[in-house]
């Protein structure tokens, strides 16, 4: 996993869900995971409302 | 918990309980699951629907209603106010709702009518025999369970992820999607018979900002941006910017996060023993972001055809293409018209839409519809408009409308 979460920021919304191109993002209950087919494009981080995911370089 | 079902629903929102209702009524047997414990919250809406509309598939119930507007107010990036009636307004003006209670009341509905529905429930796989999907996987209470079905309902909203297990690519180019920070303030000076739209690169470059009145003294006061602001800037900034300007006293009570599919349509809906409805088939109006009115009449196309489908004991996506047909020829069109429009305005400097706000002076906006808004724009900036011509071909019953002047542009 390449992208970091931060769950103190997130609201569980799934934006980040929708736009991920390779389905790597779920939400769960109220948290979101990301599995190891991320490819960090970091797609999700430019949409998310308030910044809650990063993408570690 | 049985462990067979002629149809399971994914998701208690507005497109999954609408669909429920439909199939249970029938005298199906019908699971309706959803992942929350809380159906309906926390809320991803700002709340507001056409009264009209609303009106031909519930009836109205107090208790979901939170205030009822007369019409919009669009204020222009130099301030210039546009005001339109109700009916002008489009999919999302005439009722804000409460949708915490219009969520429960929908799913009680679907109850009521024999749907078994449970909560805290989730979909985690789809079951696939033979090229069909034959039932889903769900986990309740941390414990795993296999349920078989005829068809399943993807009704998961934006995150939804049952289109892509079957196969239906259901990702959003990040263009599409509409990435959205709301706040419930309190205590607020709100006129509560109008919704406003504050448009501008200032406010809300590439979207807009909106007040949805929630009664006299609140408001959902929102934002919606497509595609990618610059790196240092979020959604959640553009929010406090304005609100610290405009409401410096007011309370906030609540924080709403949210994605739009603001892409217009994809490519397909349907699989074998599969049906997608709502925002989890990208049903969502891409100009307005409006995706209540939409989840609800394709929820009940889904269920029409569902049930029809079960009866005939053909759930192949041939037999399906039937609900796929109906909703792109009614909603799916709409949503094609407001894409090419949505497009063309995000196109729009501030000028170009200021010049657009002063072309309205002096017209009546009180009888005539979105599309006869966007015409009477169009006839007096047809060079800003051009690319929207495109859109009027085939239409006839826009009032006002001189059809000689549609052909003679084309
Ligand atoms: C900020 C914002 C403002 C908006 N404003 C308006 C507006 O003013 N007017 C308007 O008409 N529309 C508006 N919309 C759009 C509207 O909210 C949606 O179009 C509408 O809720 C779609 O309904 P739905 O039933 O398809 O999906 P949802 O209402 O999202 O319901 C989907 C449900 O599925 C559940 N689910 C997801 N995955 C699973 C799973 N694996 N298992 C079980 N359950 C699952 C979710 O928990 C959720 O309850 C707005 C959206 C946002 C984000």
């Amino acid at each position: 996993m390449v992208i970091k979460v931060n769950r103190y920021k997130c609201g569980y919304c799934g934006a980040c869900v929708s736009v991920c191109p390779t389905g790597a993002i779920e939400l769960i209950e109220t948290w979101i995971v990301v599995d190891d087919t991320c490819n960090n494009c970091g797609i999700c981080s430019r949409i998310c409302p308030v910044g809650a995911l990063e993408v570690s370089t | 918990m049985k462990d067979r079902y002629d149809i399971i629903v994914v998701g208690a929102g507005p497109a999954g309980s609408v669909t429920a209702k439909t199939v249970a009524s029938k005298g199906l047997d019908v699971l309706l699951i959803e992942k929350r414990q809380q159906i309906g919250d926390p809320v991803r809406c700002a709340e507001g629907v056409n009264k009209k509309y609303i009106a031909n598939f519930l009836q109205p119930d107090p208790a979901w209603i939170s205030a009822e507007v007369k019409g919009s107010r669009i204020y222009a990036p130099n301030g210039k106010m546009v005001e339109m009636g109700e009916e002008l307004s489009g999919v999302e003006v005439g009722y804000v709702l409460e949708r915490k209670i219009f969520d429960r009341a929908l799913a009680m509905e679907a109850a009521r009518a024999g749907a078994q529905v449970m909560v805290k429930t989730r979909a985690t796989g789809l079951l696939i025999n033979n090229g069909y999907v034959t039932g889903v996987k769900v986990q309740y209470m941390g414990k795993n369970y296999d349920i078989q079905c005829d068809i399943v309902i993807g009704a998961d909203g934006i995150e939804s992820k049952i289109g892509r297990w079957a196969g239906i690519d259901t990702t959003i180019k990040p263009g599409g999607l509409c990435s959205c920070m709301q706040y419930l303030i309190t205590d607020i000076d709100v006129d509560p018979d109008f919704c406003e739209f504050y448009l501008g690169t200032h406010i809300a470059p590439s979207g807009y900002l909106w007040v949805f009145p929630k009664g006299k003294n609140k408001a959902n006061v929102g934002i919606g941006i497509s595609g990618f602001l610059p790196k240092n800037k979020r959604v959640i900034d553009l929010l406090d910017d304005f609100v610290k300007k405009k409401y410096p006293k007011g309370k906030i009570i609540e924080i709403i996060y949210g994605g739009v599919p603001a892409c217009g349509t994809i490519e397909r809906t349907v699989s074998n023993g599969l049906i997608l409805v709502g925002d989890a088939a990208r049903q969502s109006d891409p100009l307005s972001g409006g995706g209540i009115f939409n989840s609800i009449w394709a929820g009940e196309i889904a269920g029409k055809v569902a049930v029809k489908a079960i009866k005939r004991r053909d759930v192949s996506a041939e037999f399906l293409q039937e609900y796929e047909r109906k909703w792109r020829a009614e909603i799916g069109k709409n949503i094609d018209t407001s894409l090419i429009v949505k497009n063309r305005f995000l196109s729009l400097n501030d000028d170009d839409m200021n010049t657009l706000a002063d072309s309205l002076e002096n017209m009546d906006l009180k009888t005539t519809n979105l599309l006869g808004l966007v015409w009477a724009l169009f006839k007096s900036n047809k060079k800003l408009l051009w690319d929207l011509r495109s859109i009027f071909k085939d239409i006839k019953d826009i009032n006002d409308v001189d059809f000689d002047d549609i052909n003679s542009i084309n």
